[in-house]
């Protein structure tokens, strides 16, 4: 069975090639060392402490955290709304406007900032943080439109023509029927947005001044400048909170799912 | 009927609020970096009274008085240092000279117990007509200058195009190095990314899901910690170092970082995800008696895989190149943090004259290069998608 066996092989080293950075990051959040190297002398909290009193960290934290929830607000709002709009078979341009919505995940992050960077300094708006969220928004909204585009396919147009013939309005059709069978997609639309927006470095280096630095912003220059495990401790939040959140949003489908 | 126009009356207006956003952030940004890469109002802007006086020139005849002073007269009202030394760079790229021409000049005309008559007597360069035709072509409002400039390209003294010489001919070999960069990561994502998808598919159960899962993690991880891993694991007393001299396979750390090993590295593991994900949801629809079938009509497995499997498949391997592909041009953070200075691509030059050196107008020429070059492709990996079976 040698087929098998290069099979089994091939497979196994690609998963390591594809695991292995993310779990060797982990331990060395725990070093005492100034140095990010193996092998770790003795472990400690110290770069977690760093990471959460530091000045420029938890600033960078803190931002993260409020251009990242007025992004998600914005960016879920705006892409319901539309993609309400979208399931609409009749109407004019529904591809061409589709096409619209999606085309901000394929333009490169650095033309887009250019832009963008021009713009909102004719608006007064760089150095701001209306000017990031505005910008993280841009790039967050294809990935809420998409999840709920996906989630209100699912719904069984006879289930809303039902409550409509039994003379619900329209409103009450959406808040009662509609919105609860797309809730699933809407969350995680959201939870696509925050992420995108916690992530999201080129466009934060051309609009947000020194007062809107995010986390990633923050790890990217220290990285470049200064690199210290106070990048391992925050990669392992990161990554903590990526697990954190697949777990609630397989946990609330799962719910919701049982709820039906 | 009214039930109809209201409804499409409604879905307008949750159309509305997103498409006008976008109007308003994305495209019209995208306009506007446009609009940089030709607008050229640094010499026109400055000029106002010259520029109706040149008007009238035959651009050949040396200066009539007229002319002197009226340019005179506009460097006399110019009170922007800033505005000022960018008109001069302007002039200056377009003829040797007038740097110090310029510089001699506006300290003439500062001079208020002793003006100067005219400007050829403050210097007799002025008297040629090279040095105004200069200042003539840089009163247009648009030129093509910056895009040209983009792609090496520049306008000689009679106005044809031309090659820029050797020395200032750098965006070439970016651009050249940017689809190269992105075509070896593209390739190495294929050799991994397809037999990777094939062995996928023809499992089931657990293995299938861990075999998924192992591409869907790093694809759900932050980008910038993926990279702050690799910085980590490649670094010259990192791991893969580490490791490979605790087994005696080298003596002296391997040069991994910094470097264009270290990029196509890292950047392949980013978005090999983007590779196996199409080609495995193209697989899953080749129905599996299709291999047997042919094996039973006497093909060796070598000759059903390339008659039968391939084919099918090629659509998948297509859409999944063309993903990575497309996002590998745009890259910035990984080349910035992983690379030396001969790995820097596009993004790198482009963010470097916009934030570096506030040259708008070239950073959006380049920026105009990359987005036709992004669109063009995005649109054949659009049409490619679009014809999935299983998606109409």
């Amino acid at each position: 069975m040698p087929m098998k066996l290069t099979k089994f092989a091939f497979a196994s080293l690609t998963i390591l090639f594809l695991i292995a950075p993310l779990i060797a990051i982990l331990p060395l959040a725990f070093t005492s060392s100034v140095i990010l190297t193996y092998p770790i002398p003795s472990w400690s909290l110290r770069w977690f402490e760093e990471l959460f009193t530091a000045d420029a960290w938890r600033r960078a934290i803190v931002n993260s955290l409020i251009i990242g929830s007025g992004t998600t607000l914005l960016a879920t709002v705006l892409g319901t709304a539309a993609s309400l709009g979208l399931r609409n078979r009749a109407l004019f341009f529904r591809g061409s406007i589709r096409t619209l919505y999606l085309l901000p995940m394929v333009v490169p992050a650095v033309v887009l900032g250019v832009g963008m960077q021009v713009l909102l300094a004719g608006f007064g708006l760089t150095n701001s943080y209306a000017g990031v969220i505005i910008a993280h928004t841009v790039v967050a909204v294809p990935f809420v439109v998409v999840s709920v585009t996906g989630a209100l396919a699912g719904i069984d147009e006879r289930v809303e023509l039902a409550a409509e013939s039994l003379g619900a309005s329209p409103l009450t059709v959406f808040r009662r029927v509609t919105l609860p069978l797309a809730l699933p997609g809407v969350l995680s639309g959201a939870v696509l947005a925050f992420a995108t927006s916690l992530d999201e470095v080129v466009l934060t280096l051309f609009v947000a001044g020194p007062n809107q630095r995010t986390l990633a912003r923050q790890m990217f220059s220290s990285i470049r400048e200064n690199i210290s495990p106070a990048i391992a401790a925050a990669a392992f939040l990161f990554i903590a909170a990526t697990v954190l959140i697949g777990i609630v949003v397989v946990l609330s489908r799962s719910m919701l799912a049982k709820q039906r | 009927m009214t039930a109809g126009r209201s409804k499409t009356g409604r879905s307008l207006l949750l159309l509305l609020p997103l498409l006008l956003f976008l109007v308003g952030f994305f495209v019209w940004p995208l306009f506007s970096m446009m609009s940089q890469s030709i607008s050229d109002t640094a010499v026109l802007r400055l000029l106002p009274r010259s520029t109706e006086v040149l008007a009238g020139w035959d651009r050949q005849s040396p200066p009539t008085p007229e002319m002197q002073a009226a340019l005179m007269e506009d460097l006399k009202a110019v009170d922007d240092d800033q505005a000022l030394g960018d008109m001069v760079r302007r002039l200056n790229s377009a003829r040797s000279g007038f740097r110090t021409l310029m510089g001699k000049t506006t300290t003439a005309l500062g001079d208020t117990t002793n003006p100067p008559a005219d400007l050829v007597s403050i210097d007799t360069r002025w008297e040629k007509p090279e040095f105004w035709l200069a200042i003539a072509d840089a009163l247009s409002p648009l030129t093509d200058r910056n895009l040209l400039a983009a792609v090496d390209l520049g306008r000689n003294a009679a106005g044809e195009i031309e090659h820029l010489p050797a020395d200032k001919s750098v965006n070439r070999v970016i651009l050249v190095r940017t689809f190269w960069i992105a075509a070896l990561v593209t390739f190495a994502c294929a050799c991994i990314g397809f037999p990777y998808a094939m062995i996928a598919a023809s499992l089931s159960g657990w293995k299938r899901d861990l075999m998924l899962g192992a591409v869907l993690l790093p694809l759900w991880t932050s980008l910038l910690v993926r990279t702050a891993a690799w910085f980590i694991l490649l670094q010259e007393r990192g791991l893969i170092n580490e490791l490979l001299q605790t087994i005696g396979l080298i003596d002296s750390p391997l040069p991994l970082i910094f470097n264009r090993t270290g990029v196509i590295i890292a950047m392949t593991h980013v978005l090999l995800p983007f590779m196996v994900l199409p080609i495995y949801s193209v697989l899953l629809t080749i129905p599996k008696n299709l291999m047997p079938a042919a094996a039973s009509l006497g093909a060796h497995p070598l000759r059903a895989f390339l008659r039968v499997l391939l084919p099918l498949s090629l659509r998948g391997v297509a859409s999944g190149s063309l993903l990575v592909f497309i996002s590998a041009i745009g890259y910035y953070i990984t080349p910035a943090l992983i690379g030396g200075p001969g790995d820097q691509m596009i993004s790198s030059i482009i963010a470097f004259y916009a934030t570096g050196s506030a040259n708008w107008g070239m950073a959006g020429a380049l920026g105009v290069v990359l987005l036709v070059a992004t669109l063009l492709l995005y649109s054949v990996y659009a049409r490619l998608s679009a014809e999935e079976p299983g998606r109409r």
